[in-house]
């Protein structure tokens, strides 16, 4: 009885998590390739900046949305801000540690057919980078759906909500609802990224082709 | 803050990593003897860190009830991917040459895994450990939730009262944690892969 209750409002707290996650997983991906690359571009620098970004990623997401919160008041913009900020550290990363590792030669002979600087870089480089940059993606994805539970700490739905209300009220099947929903929305959005990956491969990488 | 605290947080981390640590290598080790049951072990240590963190201690809490055993027992999960991962990596990247020169000397199969392999894989099964470790410091702020304590709580109870001072004085504690553990570990572990090239 109280199950069929149930169904719509956990209908809906699925979308809005879901929503959280599609509004901040591609806002973080732009942000960390776009910052990946300009990093790419000043490696002597990034030797100092990136061990920062670790730091400051050690910091956990209830922490920076409770800190957002006082400022940004209790809005479905903090939850999306403070997931999209998370959403980019490992995009970033792996878009930098992708493209440190595009082999010299692949960009000599890009250089020698006379490509420019933005040609290597959107035809050569990033392609090559892809694999690894979409590997960022996943994590980034899967993080976000876990850290979306957070959104129901200040009062803005999604999953977490029962979750939170079971955990406090030593509601088991409250638990469970929220619980199960949300890990199978990561399992299925993980596989969505890894089968994304399957295709960034470039052609000429793909198995059988070797690179040398 | 007070040190009882810092150590809730410490110990619970500390109790997930040993257990991970038991369970971890074993797994490791079998998915390396054993290469059909690789992608099966991976696979699953891989579910479980792709569920999220207050999912999977919410789970562990209609079970287990809540408490510091089932912070223990989430950490604990959390912390196998990378263990289980690097131990197979590990034993899997000693070169082909001392392999042979170990069959070629006689040694049983474990023989080899005890006296060659496994010591020449302790830097990249260490280096797993360390990624475990960093996790777990982050991760264990989900005890607050269910009633574990730690950092965690502070941390919570500084955002119910909007108290900026608690909320940065646990950030920062944890903050360095984290980095006492990352660049302690990078720094065994370089020494570590000094010794085994040596």
């Amino acid at each position: 009885m109280a199950a069929l209750l149930d169904r719509i409002p956990l209908l809906q707290s699925i979308l809005i998590h879901l929503g959280y996650v599609i509004s901040s997983v591609p806002l973080g991906f732009f942000m960390g390739v776009f910052l990946g690359i300009l990093l790419s571009r000043i490696p002597k620098l990034s030797k100092l900046i990136l061990p920062l970004l670790s730091i400051f990623n050690t910091i956990p997401g209830i922490v920076f949305i409770g800190i957002l919160f006082l400022y940004t008041g209790m809005r479905p913009i903090t939850v999306i801000i403070a997931l999209s900020v998370y959403a980019t550290f490992p995009v970033l990363k792996n878009t930098y540690a992708g493209l440190m590792d595009v082999d010299r030669q692949y960009i000599d002979a890009a250089k020698g057919c006379g490509m420019s600087t933005v040609q290597r870089l959107t035809q050569v480089e990033l392609p090559l980078a892809m694999p690894t940059i979409i590997g960022g993606l996943r994590l980034s994805t899967v993080y976000t759906v876990s850290w979306a539970v957070l959104a129901a700490m200040i009062g803005q739905g999604g999953l977490g909500d029962y979750v939170y209300r079971g955990v406090s009220s030593n509601n088991n099947t409250l638990i469970l609802t929220g619980a199960i929903p949300a890990a199978i929305l990561a399992y299925a959005l993980g596989s969505l990224v890894d089968w994304l990956q399957k295709l960034a491969v470039p052609r000429g990488l793909r198995k059988g082709g070797g690179n040398h | 803050m007070t040190l009882a605290t810092i150590w809730e947080h410490l110990y619970m981390v500390l109790a997930a990593l040993l257990i991970a640590v038991m369970l971890g290598i074993p797994l490791g080790i079998v998915s390396y003897i054993y290469p059909s049951s690789r992608k099966v072990i991976l696979r699953v240590v891989d579910v479980i860190q792709t569920t999220p963190a207050l999912a999977l201690l919410g789970i562990i809490m209609v079970f287990v009830g809540a408490g510091k055993p089932t912070v223990i027992a989430g950490l604990t999960l959390y912390s196998l991917l990378p263990i289980v991962r690097n131990t197979e990596l590990g034993l899997r990247q000693v070169s082909p040459h001392i392999k042979e020169a170990a069959i070629g000397i006689g040694m049983s199969r474990f023989y080899r895994l005890v006296r060659v392999e496994l010591p020449l894989a302790v830097p990249v099964m260490f280096a797993g450990l360390r990624i475990a470790a960093v996790n777990a410091v982050g991760t264990a702020v989900f005890a607050a939730y269910v009633g574990g304590g730690g950092i965690g709580s502070f941390i919570n109870t500084g955002i119910l009262r909007r108290d900026m001072g608690m909320i940065l004085a646990g950030t920062g504690a944890l903050v360095i944690i984290a980095v006492v553990f990352d660049f302690g570990m990078g720094f065994l572990e370089g020494r570590l892969a000094r010794r085994t090239s040596a």
